[in-house]
């Protein structure tokens, strides 16, 4: 189960130092950090079902705006 | 004695069909004699079966195309007869490497235990392939194959398929019980029927240049990511016999792709990969794009589509020719039997469900890959680009590096045709996987465990004293595994055997049911089930 519960001890500590790897980063930049981030904590988590809550609650509310770069075909 | 495969020109030759005054009749029809469906009419022919086999052309495939060839499908070729000649030529590898930039990120092994006759992979042009299997199919007496004889009308009714054939001598009409479509990705069969196969293209470009060259490269696959000699994209370098390299250039959606073809774009690439004062020749050069697709069903009645004609896939990962042979032995023993009457023709039904399956399975691996290697937006870039960057240091993000994955045999989970266990059995070996290979020594000579297993349905039991097998429709022979012979404890370790179990195995050596002890009333009843009777 996702906990969406406070789970950290020191919330404004944590939030300073997740601000703080992205200063000064352009977004391309912050971009790959956010990236290597998602990767190394869903490792740590490891249990897919929780991670799939996760990106379930992370993309809720986003209607796709954008395209994917690839195209139905039949032949 | 070395043949020149690809030269090889095969005449077309006039059949007494085509003078016949009554529409001549086959039990079984073949359609195109690529991988697919030489790999078809051997196994069917090799149960028996008498097969006209139907191509439209008159050579073997031209370019290497499809070049590695995976254990599973060198076990097929070892139970069609071929095995020995593709793995001797062959060049086998189990190491592939990966670069991220200039440096290494990491290397797998492919076969990390040992105890298999088979390699993970042998790299053989498909020239070869097609060729140790054509020289394989001229060898057995039930094979017919007509050169220059090109479908070009299929109606297929309750009882048969008629045909209309084209020659340089004009049509003719025969009749067919059964047609296996293995007419490739462009399939005429599957468009004179209105079908289609759907799916998606990928928004990418690659160069296939095969290069004839000395170079000391060892015998692995090397695939580089972003390398400086080719900025942005992938490369991939692998190693066929006869001194011929496949080197593959990742180009990108908006590369020209018949500029992209020209030697003078061609060398300066591969100059940039093997250094200035390389020597090499180009021995065939394509630039391709690809598509993941299935036609919804493999089967419509009598006409049954196999190989490119029902599935397609990107080539990481190499499953497009294996997968379609995979497809050939699924359908021959099922047809064989149909076409003998000791299975109902609802059997065949079970082609449809296990290959759908499989090319689930193909394409669901392949487009994982294609979605690595060719990033779809730039999220999917970004976190390509942090996994190759974290793959350095941290053993988790290797094992999410993805640039093909191995080619596995599909397992028939939900197959009608399984018995599902009723004991425990302990190990990833299922009701619905390939039988694995284990080492013997038979009679004080070393042996094989597939090889003993043959081309019919199989008993397969561990004990020494061979139990009374009654007799059956279709018949099943007994293959006992005694201890002794199983020297290394390996047979009994793959199959989680002790003294009395025992195996049912199908004639394409997917296990379809197994007990602890031998039950010959059992037996029948998994046999009437794995033949569609129950
Ligand atoms: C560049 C490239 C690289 C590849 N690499 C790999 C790899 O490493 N591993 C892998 O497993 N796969 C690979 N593949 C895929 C592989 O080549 C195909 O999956 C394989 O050839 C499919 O075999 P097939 O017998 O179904 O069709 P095909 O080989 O296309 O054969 C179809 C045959 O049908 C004949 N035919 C067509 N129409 C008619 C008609 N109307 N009447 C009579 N005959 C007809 C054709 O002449 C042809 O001989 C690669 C493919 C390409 C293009």
């Amino acid at each position: 189960m996702l906990n969406t519960e406070p789970n950290i001890a020191a919330p404004d500590d944590f939030y300073e130092a997740l601000l703080s790897i992205h200063q000064d980063l352009t977004p391309e930049q912050s971009r790959v950090v956010d990236a290597r981030l998602i990767l190394l904590l869903c490792n740590h988590i490891g249990d897919l079902g929780v991670l799939r809550q996760a990106m379930v609650r992370a993309r809720q509310g986003i209607e796709p705006a954008g395209r994917d770069a690839a195209i139905a075909a039949s032949a | 004695m070395h043949v020149d495969y690809q030269s090889l020109r095969f005449e077309y030759r006039r059949s007494p069909d085509q003078s016949a005054s009554q529409r001549a009749h086959h039990p079984v029809v073949v359609v195109g004699a690529g991988p697919v469906g030489l790999a078809t009419a051997i196994d069917l022919a090799q149960s028996g079966q008498r097969v006209l086999l139907l191509d439209d052309d008159h050579c073997l495939s031209s370019g290497s195309r499809a070049i590695c060839f995976a254990k599973r499908t060198l076990e097929i070729f070892d139970r069609l007869g071929c095995g020995d000649p593709m793995v001797e030529k062959g060049v086998t590898w189990n190491l592939g490497r990966i670069f991220h930039r200039n440096e290494p990120v990491y290397s797998f092994d492919l076969l990390p235990e040992g105890g298999h006759r088979r390699p993970a992979f042998v790299n053989l042009q498909q020239y070869y392939v097609e060729g140790f299997l054509l020289d394989r199919a001229r060898a057995l007496p039930g094979i017919e194959i007509r050169w220059g004889n090109k479908v070009s009308g299929v109606s297929p009714s309750e009882d048969g398929v008629e045909l209309t054939v084209e020659t340089p001598e004009g049509e003719y009409h025969i009749q067919a019980d059964y047609v296996v479509a293995a007419d490739g990705a462009r399939s005429p069969i599957r468009k004179a029927l209105g079908l289609e196969s759907r799916g998606r293209s990928f928004r990418d470009r690659f160069l296939i240049a095969d290069v004839r060259m000395k170079a000391d490269f060892p015998a692995e696959r090397w695939f580089w990511f972003d390398p400086p000699f080719h900025p942005n994209e992938s490369v991939l370098l692998h190693r066929q016999p006869d001194g011929v390299w496949r080197i593959d250039f990742q180009l990108g959606w908006d590369a020209d792709p018949v500029a992209e073809r020209t030697p003078e774009r061609v060398i300066p690439r591969l100059r940039a990969l093997l250094g200035a004062d390389a020597e090499f020749e180009l021995e065939w050069v394509s630039v391709y794009t690809f598509s993941c697709l299935r036609m919804e069903r493999f089967r419509h009645g009598r006409v049954i589509f196999a190989g490119d004609a029902a599935h397609g896939v990107s080539p990481f990962g190499a499953r497009g020719a294996n997968s379609g042979v995979q497809d050939a032995e699924n359908i021959a023993w099922k047809l064989a039997l149909v076409l003998r009457g000791e299975a109902p023709d609802t059997l065949l039904d079970s082609y449809d469900a296990e290959r759908v399956a499989a090319a689930d399975e193909n394409i669901l691996n392949s487009t994982r890959s294609t979605d690595f290697i060719t990033p779809k937006n730039a999220a999917s870039r970004a976190f390509r680009d942090a996994t190759l960057d974290l793959a350095r240091d941290c053993a988790f993000a290797r094992r999410l590096v993805n640039s093909g994955r191995l080619s596995l045999p599909c397992t028939y989970h939900d197959s009608p045709l399984n018995t599902p266990d009723a004991e425990t059995f302990a190990g990833p070996l299922v009701p619905g996987a390939p039988a694995p290979d284990a080492p013997l020594v038979v009679d004080g000579r070393p042996d094989w465990l597939l090889r003993r297993l043959g081309g019919e349905f199989s008993l397969l039991h561990f004990r020494k004293a061979a139990p009374a097998m009654p007799e059956t429709v279709p018949p099943v022979r007994l293959v006992t595994v005694a201890p002794g012979e199983d020297a290394e404890g390996m047979a009994a370790r793959r199959y989680d055997a002790r003294p009395g179990t025992t195996y049912l195995i199908r004639p394409d050596q997917h296990v379809c049911a197994r007990w602890r002890r031998f039950d010959p009333d059992a037996v029948s009843r998994a046999l009437g089930r794995a033949t569609g009777r129950a």
